[in-house]
């Protein structure tokens, strides 16, 4: 089964010719009607919202570093524990909204802020921001079409083993190290060579080099100084400070249709609180998100109340979510075609499902094709 | 052989915006700027193919609706990954309130 899965999944198996043939691969995508006038108010971008919450996140992140440094280092004290989570949190799980974010362009209006944050978000999270961008452009074209989109987190069945170990990140990481290894030798993955073009690929290979020697000095200093708190500060986060990552990640998507033309069959909108919504940088809108792109993540909650009406209403929590989650995952690890179907609220415009095989069950292409 | 076509009313587009027009199958954006200079370049994004009209302006670029995409559209220059294609740019004139392209410019 898990070998099966896998070629399923492959950019590079028989899926990905099949969903080309089938007409999934840049597909048209249903959009909500939103007046021309209002969408450019929404897309409008504003260096203010992102310098202040990226001069807290900073803030936060330093001054956590700082504190649990200095318990350990002077005071020798286990106190340090909770403030080094809290910068762990920070570094290996809320670096990944501000990848998202800044990866898209949208978070500030000035590009050179935009990129560095990219960059750096980037080192945090362990993406080559090269390759990632592409990944992520394809995860746009393709959403959740088997074979296509690179970032399909949860597969069916799901590989619960590795996502319940990356909770921790003992997957990911050892893949980010193996990956850097091979861009730094001047190679890349048969996946990712499917959507990074030619001229592109010069920029991983210098840009895995230099995260290398990053973590190379981060260890000689732990060794030098005989302290693990050099790798607990630069790498180390995106190890015990991951959960976050995954647990909000999750929600994007798992369980939903598959193959499907219409994010509102395999995208979710979860409510979550100000905290949250500050550390996920509003991700949790992820319906509007991958409907409209061009919006930065603060006109998110007003892009929602735009077209809410279009949509199955939001998830109420993170709990809700799960809830449906959870139990759609172990009934996908015997029944494949499962997925959770929303119902949209009354006035909505109906499902975009131009042919049976856009229904999110994601009967395999290949095999269909063969027959 | 320059061949101008009237595309619009200069009144039609908003400054810092761009409209869509058609013509023989061939789909091209039209913009005005925040100075009431006018451009026009090919409809479609160089990446996939996204129409540009539903995109954002802002000082001097196009931004593609879909993936972000950014092309400087007085000269047609990509800015960056994922585009990486120049877009086609035509000639433009305004006379007597109507925006005139050179579809073969």
């Amino acid at each position: 089964m898990g070998r099966e899965r896998l070629e399923r999944y492959s950019l590079i198996g028989p899926e990905n010719q099949a969903a080309v043939t089938a007409g999934l691969a840049g597909g048209d995508w249903f959009r909500s009607a939103v007046p021309r006038k209002r969408m450019k108010e929404l897309m409008r971008r504003s260096d203010y919202p992102a310098i202040r919450d990226t001069a807290i996140w900073i803030g936060l992140i330093l001054g956590f570093a700082g504190l649990g440094s200095a318990l350990w280092l002077v005071w020798h004290s286990w106190w340090a524990v909770p403030f080094l989570l809290a910068y762990g949190i920070l570094y290996g799980s809320t670096s990944d909204s501000r990848w998202h974010e800044s990866g898209h362009g949208t978070a500030f209006k000035t590009r050179w802020i935009d990129e560095s944050l990219y960059q750096l978000a980037s080192f945090m999270i362990m993406r080559d921001p090269t390759t990632w961008r592409w990944s992520h452009t394809r995860h746009h074209t393709d959403t959740l079409v088997v074979g296509r989109d690179p970032e399909i987190a949860v597969m069916r069945p799901a590989r619960l083993a590795r996502l319940l170990a990356n909770l921790i990140g003992l997957v990911d990481v050892p893949v980010a190290f193996g990956l850097m290894f091979r861009h730094a030798g001047g190679r890349l993955t048969a996946e990712e060579a499917d959507y990074v073009p030619v001229s592109q690929r010069r920029k991983v290979y210098r840009t895995a080099r230099v995260h290398l020697a990053v973590y190379t000095l981060t260890i000689a200093a732990a060794i030098g100084f005989r302290t693990w708190l050099p790798v607990v500060l630069i790498g180390g986060p995106r190890l015990y400070g991951a959960c976050l990552f995954y647990v909000y990640g999750f929600t994007q998507h798992a369980g939903l249709g598959e193959n499907v033309l219409d994010h509102r069959l395999n995208t979710r909108t979860v409510k979550m609180c100000f905290v949250n919504r500050f550390l996920y940088w509003n991700m949790n809108y992820h319906v509007e998100h991958h409907m409209f792109p061009m919006v930065p993540y603060y006109r998110l909650p007003e892009l929602h109340e735009e077209i809410k009406h279009d949509c199955a209403p939001p998830y109420p929590s993170l709990w809700a979510a799960y809830a449906e989650i959870i139990p759609a995952i172990v009934r996908q690890l015997k029944d494949q075609e499962y997925y959770v179907r929303r119902e949209l609220l009354p006035g909505a415009a109906p499902f975009n499902e131009p042919a049976p095989i856009n229904d999110g069950r994601a009967l395999p292409l290949a095999t269909a094709t063969a027959a | 052989m320059a061949q101008w076509i009237a595309a619009c009313a200069a009144d039609d587009i908003d400054p810092e915006d761009v409209i869509p027009f058609t013509r023989g199958g061939q789909d091209y954006a039209i913009y005005r700027s925040p100075d009431d200079l006018y451009y026009a370049t090919d409809g479609h994004c160089t990446h996939e193919k996204t129409l540009l009209c539903d995109g954002l302006v802002m000082d001097g670029v196009i931004e593609c609706p879909k993936h972000n995409g950014r092309f400087d559209y007085t000269s047609g220059k990509a800015l960056g990954a994922p585009v990486l294609t120049d877009i086609g740019t035509y000639p433009v004139k305004v006379t007597d309130g109507t925006v005139y392209i050179d579809v073969e410019g």
